[in-house]
């Protein structure tokens, strides 16, 4: 049975040129940054270049790039270390209502020591509105992060406007570009923004490794303290597999960047098209155009995704949901609700985020194969074509 | 994940369906919860003739409610009342413990239909035993308050009428 792989938000697969320039510094590279002999040099070499490539994918120079273990740690340092280095001028950031966890953790940590935070809504299509961002900066805001797209639904934010608006009130501002770095093309420059996090997963880079960038003269206090590594941004020993293997995967996505996309959006809008088309009562969710170009998301009212998944997965086809079911905290996803989705119609979330190697083929098979597994579910259902006349309880 | 026996009632799930002219019907649940079971039972002489389910929920919820179905048919209601969480659990060879409320939702169910039967018996109205706010708890951890569980099963509004 043929493997349809939709579920890049999970784990792409790396590139073989990328392998490739991670395999030296598995054996006969296996040098330390840190040592003053030539193979630690080779190693620094190495790093550095790296870190050229990853500014190279965002217009940053080199100096702005902080390497860290992904995209939870370069979040978590944007904001607590810009909270620790702002405590003197004030105490408020602002947010959006559909982080990632790692923003969304990490802001209700700092609340519980005391920080004020205000979660701006989004519209019914995901989208932050940047006058709510103008109207609620304070004069003790020390920080403003909006992602820049959610992978969940797809949407993506207005982020050069929110920093045009963050820039004339002097305040920093952080955008989580996890999603986006490696996948559309993203410029620190023309988006306005002082910090920026990435991950090398979504574009086909190693797991675990990740980069913050640091607008030159933003001040930050480190969040990993220890050795001088990363002038000083960062303590511990690089990663420099990880790091070789991300700043390969940069280089390569800042060539094929467009040529990516091309090839993703005719494969979305088909689902996104397609599956409402073939099955009765289901809505794409997010916003129509201003969107992740591989992200397909859609509710299928009636069922629960968990349910959907399992059998999709028995014919090969590998995809998320945001149900309850399928969260290890079994909550539905927060994205959704702040959406104003209903959180019943939000248990029958499906999500498709296609990668390079997905094809029209594999459109033509989701197609066929998920409405008949839809309609043994609904036929299944209480709450399809209900009769019962007994209300769910309890 | 899933045990055999699970994926087994999940894939061929028992006895799916409604009873129209059912002598008991009782449904537990909520989908902000994402767990709907509605169970239907037929009773003769004191006796589960027949029980069907229609279920919305997980794979776990689906093959619980196949298993309590297959459990319960052919038992008296007495012994129809011993099923619990636990036994469910053994029969379905062990379930993720994220999942272990789906087990609990489907012998209530069942339960449910059966106080259904016996209110109908005795000429009253059938009751909703538990009116009220309508809390999502979990019974592993028994915590209702979604704030307070971040990895516990409770995700629904305290809302009602819904």
């Amino acid at each position: 049975m043929k493997t349809i792989n939709m579920d890049h938000v999970a784990a792409g697969s790396l590139l073989p040129e990328v392998v490739e320039a991670m395999m030296p510094f598995l054996s006969e590279k296996m040098g330390n940054p840190s040592s003053m002999h030539s193979l630690g040099e080779e190693v620094t070499e190495a790093l550095e270049e790296a870190r050229g490539q990853v500014a190279g994918l965002i217009n940053a120079s080199d100096q702005e790039i902080v390497f860290t273990s992904g995209g939870t740690e370069s979040n978590n340092w944007a904001l607590k270390g810009m909270v620790l280095a702002g405590r003197s001028r004030g105490n408020h950031i602002i947010t959006s209502s559909i982080e990632h966890f790692s923003i969304m953790h990490a802001i209700k940590a700092l609340e519980k020591q005391g920080v004020e935070v205000t979660r701006l809504p989004v519209d019914k299509y995901g989208i932050v509105d940047p006058d709510d961002v103008r109207k609620a900066i304070t004069q003790r805001t020390i920080l403003i992060s909006v992602m820049h797209a959610n992978n969940e639904v797809g949407s993506i934010q207005p982020i050069a406007e929110i920093g045009k608006i963050a820039r004339e009130h002097g305040v920093p501002f952080h955008t989580d570009a996890v999603a986006t770095v490696g996948v559309i093309p993203v410029d620190v420059q023309a988006l306005n923004v002082d910090l920026l996090s990435l991950a090398a997963n979504p574009f086909y880079g190693p797991l675990g490794t990740g980069a913050l960038y640091v607008r030159r003269g933003v001040r930050i206090e480190p969040l990993i303290d220890g050795g001088i590594q990363e002038r000083g941004f960062r303590a511990g020993t690089e990663n420099v597999l990880g790091i070789v293997g991300m700043g390969k995967a940069a280089e390569i996505a800042a060539g094929e960047l467009e040529s990516r996309v091309a090839h993703l959006i005719p494969l979305r809008d088909r689902l996104i098209k397609e599956i409402p088309a073939s099955i009765e009562e289901v809505e794409p969710v997010g916003h129509r155009t201003q969107r992740l170009p591989g992200n397909a998301s859609v509710l299928v009212r009636y069922v629960e995704g968990e349910s959907m998944l399992l059998f999709l997965d028995m014919e090969g086809i590998k995809i998320a949901s945001g149900s309850a079911c399928i969260s290890r905290s079994l909550k539905v996803s927060h994205v959704m609700l702040a959406m104003g989705i209903d959180a019943g119609n939000a248990q029958g979330s499906l999500l498709f985020t296609l990668g390079k190697d997905n094809t029209n083929e594999d459109v033509d098979e989701v197609v066929r194969i998920l409405p008949p597994i839809v309609q043994k579910l609904r036929d299944m259902s209480p709450l399809y074509k209900r009769t019962s006349k007994f209300k769910a309880i309890g | 994940m899933y045990s055999d026996v699970v994926m087994d009632h999940f894939k061929n799930p028992r006895n799916v369906g409604e009873i129209p002219d059912a002598d008991g019907v009782g449904e537990v649940g909520n989908p902000a919860c994402g767990d709907i079971m509605a169970f239907y039972i037929k009773v003769n002489n004191n006796v589960l003739e027949d029980v069907k389910f229609k279920t919305f929920g997980c794979g776990a919820a689906i093959a619980v409610s196949s298993m309590v179905s297959e459990m319960a048919i052919g038992k008296t209601l007495d012994e129809a009342m011993q099923i619990t969480n636990k036994s469910v659990i053994d029969a379905l060879d062990g379930l993720p413990k994220k999942k272990h409320h789906c087990s609990n939702l489907g012998a209530d169910a069942l339960h449910r239909a059966i106080e259904d039967y016996k209110s109908k018996q005795q000429g009253k109205i059938a009751e909703r035993p538990f009116d009220g706010p309508e809390v999502c708890s979990c019974p592993v951890c028994d915590v209702n308050d979604p704030e307070e569980a971040p990895y516990c099963s409770s995700v629904c509004e305290r809302t009602t009428g819904k």
